[in-house]
Order: C-alpha cells, then structure tokens, then sequence
C-alpha cells in the first residue's frame, strides 16, 4: 500500500514538474527573456543566497545553544580538558572566520548582481593583499599548532613509573581486561598460546604472569595515572572512551599504548549528571567486521581506596584455572602454588 | 590582405579535415579516440556511478535513521541481506558504506570529474587538435569500464562487496575469516582497483604530455586558463601516488594470496593461530594514506579549476591573484604528498612522527586559505551573472570553507585523540571533499553543457537543482558536525549498545530524510540533462560570452576541434571589463594590437613585438600557400 501511494506521489511531482517546465520554457520564449544576459531570476537568486545566510545562521546558533548539554560530553581525565580547551580556542578562531567569508559571500552576490549599467571592476591582483592573507592565516596557525604540539607532547609523554597499568586486548568482537596483579608488570603473552581456556595467550612460564588476572570490567581509581597497554588478537581495532578523551588504535602484532589521569569517579558522575545507571563505556571505532557497533566495555573509575580493596579482591588467572599452572618449570611452579595457596 | 590568406587557407584545410576522417558508430560512439567523445564517455558512466553511489549510502541512511525499520521491500534488490525480521544485514551495512566511498572517491569524482573535464577542455582550451595519445586516452576511458563492470558484479556476490571501508585496512581486508567479504569480493575489489590505478596513469601521462607539448601559438603556461592548471597539476598528483597505492594493493595480494606477511602479524582468528609474523598493518596504512591523501586533492583540484574559470567568467571580472592561485595550487600539490599520516594520528605510530605531521597539515591550510580570499575578491565589485554553474560554484566555495576549517581541527593530533572516525570526520570531508568536489563537478557540467552537445540545459531547473542540493547538503552534514562532537562512531550499524551514543535519534533521521530528498533532487539534473541533450534550446557559440578558447571552435566540433588553423592566443584568459573596452570580456585569440584602447602600459609594450611576430607568421603563410 505504502509503496503505491510513494509511486503516485513520485509520478504526481514529475508531472508537476513537466508541467512548470514546459510553463516557464514557453513564457521565457514569449517575452524574450532568454536573449537576455541575466533574466529575473538573477535577482531571485542573489536574494536566496542573503535568505539562506540569514535563515541557516539563525538555525545553526539556535541549535548549538540549546543542544550544547547533549553534544558536549562530560570531561573525565586531565589531559581531556587541555584538549577540549584547545577544541574550543579553535572552534572560537575557525568560528569567527566562517562567519565572515560566509557573510562576505552571500552578501557580494546580493550586492554585486547583474546590472547592464555597470561594469565590473578590472581588479587583477594585489600582491600586498596576497602577502597579507598569507601570512595572517600562518601566524594564527603557527599558534593553534603549537599549542596542539605542547599538548600532545604531554599527552604522549612516557606514563609516569607509578601509572596503574591494565592491558586491554580487542577480538572479534569484544575486549578483554588483564590486571598485573601486585607486581604491576604484565606477564608475557603469545598468541600461539592462545586456547579456550587461556584466551589472552598469557605465557604462564614468565614470573610476572602468575599474579595477572583478568576482570570483566576495567576498574581504575580517581586521581592516579593509569596506563592502557593495548593490543589485538586478530584485526585492527581502537579503543575510544569519550568520556576521557582517550582512543588508540589496537593492532595485531603492535602493542600500543594511552596513559591517563582519570578525574571523577563512576559515582561523582552520576550525581553530576542526575543519571544512577551512568557508566563509563569504552567502544570500538575501527571497523572491524560485523560485531563492530557492539563492542563494548565498561570503565569504573573508584577512589583509589576503593581501588585498592578491589584490587585484593581479585583472584588471579591460575587461581581460577589451576590447570594453567601444569607443566611450568619448577621455579615459576612453586610460584603458582604459593598464588593458589592464598 | 591577411585575413584574405587566412580565410583561403581554412577552406582548404576544411576539406583536407573532412576526408580524413570516415566515423562509423562503433568508432564515433564506442572505441572512440576523439578527446571530446571521450570526456563524455567518462562523463555518463560517471553519472552512473554517482545514481549507485548516492543509492547505496541511501539504503545505509534508513539503518541508520531509522533502525526500526522493516525494509522488507527492499528485498527484491537486496534478497538476503534483509533477514527475516526484515532487518538489514551488519555485514552488508559494512559492504554498502564500503562501496557508497570506493564508488564516490574513485568513480564519481576521479573518474567522473577529472577524467571528463581533463579530456574535454585540455585540448579545446589549449588550443590542440587531440589529446598527445588518443589511442591511450581510449585504453584509459575502456580501463575505466573495465573497472567498472568488474566493481559492478562484486556488488552482487554471494558473499558480497568488500566490507573493510573504503581505506581496507588489513587484516580485516586480509582475512576471509574476519568479514565474508574479504573472500571473493575483495579480490574483485583489487583486481577493478588495478585497472582503475591504469587508467588514471594512461590519462594522466596524456594530460600531461599534452599540457607540455601541444599549446597552441601564443598559449604560455602564464596564459593557461586556471582550469588548465588545475588538471595539470591533477595529473601530476595522480601519476605520482596512484602508483604507490598499487604497490600497497599487490603486497595485499601477496598476503591475501601467497602466504606473505607484509601486514599480517601475531593473529590468531577462527580458533587458529595464524603462521604469519613480523607484518605491520601500519606499514598499509602508510602506503594507503601516501595515495589516500593526495587523492583528496585530485578531486579537489579540477572542482577548483573549474570554479575559478566559471566565477571568473560570470563575475564578469579577472580572477583575482591569477598567479597566487597558481601558486597555491603547487603549493597544495606539494605538501598534498607529506601530509598523508594525520590520517594516523592514533593508529599507534611514533608519536613523534604526529607532531611533524600535524605541522605540516596545518601548513597546507594556508594555500587553501588564499584560494577562498581570491574567490572572495574576485566576486567583490563584480558584475555577477548566476548562471546554474556559477550558483553551484558559490556553493563550492562555501563547503571549501566549511570543511576546510573543521580540517583545522582534525589536522591538530591534540583534538584529533577525540574527533577521529568519529562523525565530525564523516562531515569534514563529505563537505570539503565530497559536496565540493561535486559541486565542481555540477558547476563544470552546467558550464560547458552547451559545448559538449551545442544545446542549453534548462537554468532553471537548474536553479532548483541547486537549492536543493545546496541546503539539501548542509541539512545532511552539518548535524554531523554535533553528533561526531558527541562522539558517535563511523561505520555504525547502531549506536544504542552504549549509553553516551544512545540519543540523537531525531536528528538521524532528520539527516536520513535530508539525504532521501538531496539524492531525489538529483533526478532533477538527470532529467534536464539527458532532455536538453535533444530538445534544449539551441547555443550559440559563445553562450556565457567566455574569454577561453574553447568558444571558437564551431557549435558542433568535429575531430580535431577547429575547421582551419588553430587560432593563436594573445592574451591570458581573464580580460573581463577591461577599462576602455567595448565589450565587457575580450577573447584570448584578439591581439593586444586589435585593442589599443584598452591595454594596460606594459601590454602596449608587447604590441610592438605581437606585430613583428604575425608579421613572420605570414609570410610562413604565404610561402605554405604557394607550394600547395
């Protein structure tokens, strides 16, 4: 039925347009106007165009005012104020320069329009004016650039020696989380080891590994640099938490790497924003096959006491998996079996 | 006396014209080497291109702005894509964004814009009788079919198209596992792509030869048309990273193919754990982005070249800084090649190497910046005529800085962190790429409709073309702009697994509806150009009253452009109201000693050796006649 109505929809609108065509070809034959250089619609047009500023200006601060609370997402880590201010400064400065070439070229049109009474200036060039919006247009950039150098140096500086560090692997299609445990130093992995029951490949043979464990969700505390060790198991995939202003790229056979200083605990924001369900979410935002809209992973960021607690709390790979330990060398053995004894 | 010699001599190279050549359809139509017929063919099959293209990111649209949908209907079209509940497939989502950016990028604005305006106005407007190879310009356009016949029937598999996104980063493009078309669609995706990568070359080392070598008399590089410029240096972009984006293909192949591991490393996928090691992913990305980014600028350019030409013409006025658009364009044209990694600003390369390219990127802005302050100029204290095409070039000029600033952003790596492959992305480059490239594409067609088939098309429809299109356009993209601050993600099938995406539903489907009545406005055009190819009013030989070569050939040229000699230039194109001249524009091929009232001081200077110089002309003339 609905597929009917569209088909006499379409088929009337042609018509319709058939018909204002053929109108209008003939009138403009009837008064002459298409021997003419610029009939009345040049006038339509200029007037268009000073419409279209008006009317698209209007709707497009009107927009940005009331849907500010929506679009802007909350700030979540240090270095994502540094980034949003500089997203700022530059939305001020690239702002200001649409408004004017928009102005200036929707108005030119409307005030230089076609009149056999006037004739255009010859105005060829003026390299004084050339110069200037060079340079003008460098020194501005000069400016944000070096800003943005300042700022991405910072934030991809080595992470401080203390930084929390939590791996985080993406697979087709969702990611896994891998704790240090009380060593903080990750164990070794190979993705040759990888089996059903130990799919990060972690190499239990390394020392480090025995006290890894993994989590379902990435828990950090407020206030402490925290740092992401990423990679992925079979294609590329990224890491985006948009609330910290974080992303990486996870790729196969690169470790990559994000660190961060979270600010607000998972509760603070909830009662900033009014919303008890709020949870930070890590998503993926490099395609990645069919699963690539749902991987997701929720971040809980704690008061670092808190963080602690948990941290005690985990129980780590071998401990839930006591298999994993068979066969280990006798050193790394005794290990696991203190680990397990716990 | 010398107009009588010359007059003696067109006839008797008209007749010599007419018996050289003997057309029948298939060499006329189909295995044509005549430039014009060429650019045409180009020009349809892109046309083509674009009603897929637009059609495909259509289907995508209602997944996206309406994800309730029950698109049974569309099953006739798209058989098991739409699943019982009537839902469309994610991976076939995946396939549709895929080909809706392969299509657009290479098909609809490389091949479809500079391969039609290159091969049509090179020659005319330099004044030649042919490309320098029209047996490669033919291989060149039936590479380009070939290309798209075999893009075509990937569409149609089984397994469907390509699924990776336009870029087809492996191992995702690598590996069947990973997504059903990387099988047999990514193959027929590389294999078109190599033929497209031939076609480009043939085109473009004909361009170029023919730039270099076949001007006409008088026609210095400081008296090409901006347009010419433009398609110049195009071609010289093109010839220097189409190559590059073979390479990066073939080693694809290798690994896809032959067991190879030149981006494949330490995956394990499908309950295996794959042999390859040592492979980098980046390295594709590196040599993607080396063609990638410069291919930004290959459609760009001509949209650019055809837009000075056309407000030019219409502003009845020079351009403004003709040598400072020139400039600007080899400016682009260098840094267009090192700035290809902020692409890759979080794709885990060396930090280091974000903050030199994110110098260099900010750098590029400023030959941008000078173009849109010389279009200002150029329409300020103009007399301006809005034909369809120079509507449509104010248009470009607006989506150039619309999508030019937000490049400001995305260019700073700081900002980048958040922004990338987020929506911003989408309608940073949908603008400043994509609309304005098309745009540039419309305004050239309007333009030099009346050239390529000697009729007019019909202004306003035209009109209503393009308002629709214009506010059409930024209805679509401008939201973007708000949802990608958000930080919704590209390449989406849904956004409602996540908590911070989980909104803005209106507003995609007002960009849904915004993108169902642009794409329909676009029949418009389909109509008034295929209807004004044979019932639109007759054109007269200079419609828009252009300064350019190309208006005085015959209103119907035939191979070899012009009956006769071929006219020599005297001045560079832009001599629009010039004070003291009658007219307000003075053709190209009118010497400077035919116009003494209007010439600037160091103009009349050169009379005195443009006299000398026709004088020698002649009297080759004249000996030529007496051996005849």
């Amino acid at each position: 039925m609905y597929g009917f109505l569209i088909g006499v929809g379409v088929l009337l609108l042609l018509s319709i347009i058939w018909m204002v065509y053929r109108i209008q070809t003939l009138v403009s034959v009837v008064k002459g106007s298409d021997k003419k250089v610029a009939s009345g619609s040049n006038k339509v047009n200029a007037i268009l165009f000073v419409l279209f500023l008006v009317g698209s200006g209007i709707l497009m601060f009107w927009y940005s005012i009331k849907e500010f609370d929506n679009y802007q997402l909350p700030i979540a880590s240090e270095h994502g104020m540094v980034t949003d201010q500089l997203f700022w400064i530059t939305m001020a400065v690239t702002g200001v320069v649409f408004l004017i070439t928009h102005v200036l070229l929707f108005i030119f049109p409307y005030k230089y329009q076609y009149s056999e009474k006037r004739k255009a200036s010859f105005y060829p060039d003026n390299n004084k004016l050339e110069i200037i919006w060079t340079i003008v247009p460098g020194i501005v950039l000069a400016g944000l650039v070096i800003s943005g150098w300042m700022a991405w140096s910072d934030i991809t500086a080595p992470a401080p020696e203390e930084a929390h560090v939590v791996e985080i692997m993406g697979y087709q299609f969702a990611w896994e989380v891998r704790y240090p445990g009380t060593d903080n130093v990750l164990g070794d992995y190979d993705y040759r080891l990888i089996t059903a029951s130990n799919s990060h490949g972690v190499d239990f043979t390394d020392k480090n590994s025995i006290d890894d464990f993994p989590s379902p969700k990435v828990v950090i505390p407020k206030g402490e640099p925290v740092l992401f060790k990423i990679r992925a198991r079979d294609v590329l995939h990224s890491v985006f938490a948009p609330h910290m202003r974080l992303k990486m790229d996870a790729v196969p056979g690169m470790p990559t790497r994000f660190w961060f200083v979270p600010t607000k605990t998972t509760a603070e924001m909830r009662e900033e924003l009014g919303d008890p369900e709020f949870e930070y979410e890590i998503a993926c935002t490099e395609i990645c096959g069919r699963g690539h809209f749902s991987m997701k992973k929720v971040i809980e960021v704690v008061e670092p006491e808190a963080y602690q607690k948990w941290l005690a709390e985990q129980k780590s790979f071998i401990q839930m998996n006591p298999s994993l330990a068979e066969g280990l060398p006798a050193e790394t053995k005794e290990l696991a079996e203190i680990q397990l004894k716990k | 006396m010398a107009s009588a010699s010359v007059a003696n001599h067109d006839t008797a190279a008209h007749d010599h014209h007419d018996h050289e050549h003997h057309d029948n359809f298939v060499t006329k139509y189909i295995f044509t080497q005549d430039h014009k017929m060429i650019g045409k063919q180009f020009l349809i099959t892109g046309m083509f291109w674009a009603i897929i293209g637009g059609f495909l990111s259509i289907l995508f649209r209602l997944q996206l702005g309406f994800p309730e949908m029950d698109m049974s209907f569309l099953r006739p079209i798209l058989g098991g894509w739409i699943d019982d509940t009537g839902a469309l497939d994610p991976t076939f989502y995946l396939a549709l964004v895929t080909m809706h950016g392969t299509i657009m990028v290479f098909f609809v604005l490389t091949a479809g814009l500079s391969g039609t305006f290159s091969n049509y106005l090179i020659p005319l407007q330099i004044g030649a009788r042919d490309m320098a190879s029209g047996f490669m310009n033919m291989l060149s356009y039936w590479f380009f079919f070939l290309s798209g016949v075999i893009m075509f029937i990937s569409l149609f598999i089984k397994t469907g198209p390509a699924g990776g996104g336009w870029v087809v980063y492996p191992p995702l493009s690598a590996l069947e596992q990973a997504i059903p078309g990387s099988g047999l669609g990514m193959t027929l995706w590389l294999v078109a792509m190599t033929f497209f990568i031939a076609s480009s070359l043939l085109g473009g080392i004909n361009y170029i030869t023919t730039v270099i070598n076949l001007r006409t008399k008088g026609m210095s590089f400081s008296r090409l048309p901006l347009t010419i410029w433009a398609f110049f240096l195009t071609a010289v972009i093109g010839l220097l990273s189409f190559p590059v984006l073979f390479a990066a293909a073939l080693l694809l192949v290798f690994d896809r193919s032959f067991g190879t591991s030149f981006y494949l490393s330490d995956i394990y996928i499908g309950g295996e754990a794959l042999p390859n090691t040592g492979g980098s992913p980046v390295l594709y990305q590196h040599l993607f982005w080396f063609l990638g980014h410069p291919e930004v600028y290959i459609v760009l350019l001509p949209a650019l070249g055809i837009t000075s030409e056309v407000i030019a013409t219409n502003s009845r006025k020079p351009i403004f800084g003709y040598k400072a658009m020139i400039i600007s364009m080899l400016g682009i044209t260098i840094l267009s090649f090192i700035v290809w990694a902020h692409h890759m600003f979080v794709s885990g390369m060396n930090p280091f190497l974000g903050s030199i390219f994110m110098f260099l990127t900010l750098i590029i802005a400023v030959p941008s910046a000078v173009k849109v302050f010389n279009y200002l100029t150029t329409l300020w204290r103009g007399n301006l005529i809005f034909t369809p095409g120079m509507l449509f070039s104010i248009g470009l000029v607006s989506f150039f800085i619309s999508g030019g600033l937000t490049g400001i952003f995305l260019g700073n790596s700081a900002i980048d962190i958040q922004l990338h492959d987020t929506y911003f992305v989408v309608a940073h480059f949908h603008l400043v790429m994509g609309s304005a490239s098309f745009f540039g594409l419309m305004a050239g067609v309007y333009h030099w409709f009346p050239k390529m088939f000697g009729r007019m098309m019909d202004a306003r429809l035209g009109y209503v073309h393009f308002w629709l299109t214009f506010v059409g356009v930024y209805l679509v993209f401008f939201p973007m702009h708000y949802i990608g601050i958000a930080g919704f993600p590209r390449r989406y099938y849904s956004w409602t697994n996540f908590e911070f995406a989980n909104m803005y539903t209106d507003l995609n489907m007002f960009v849904s509806v915004a993108a169902i009545i642009t794409f329909a406005a676009q029949f418009i055009f389909i109509f008034n150009f295929f209807y004004s190819m044979y019932r639109g009013r007759k054109a007269t030989l200079n419609p828009w009253r252009s300064n350019t070569l190309e208006w005085t050939t015959p209103l119907y040229p035939g191979h070899g452009n012009w009956p006769g000699e071929i006219p020599t230039v005297y001045r560079w194109p832009y001599d629009y109201s010039k004070p003291g001249a009658e007219e307000d524009f003075i053709p190209q091929t009118v010497p400077l000693s035919a116009t003494p009232e209007s010439n600037l001081p160091h103009e009349q200077e050169l009379v005195k050796l443009e006299l000398e110089i026709m004088k020698e002309d002649e009297e080759v003339l004249v000996a030529n006649e007496s051996k005849h």
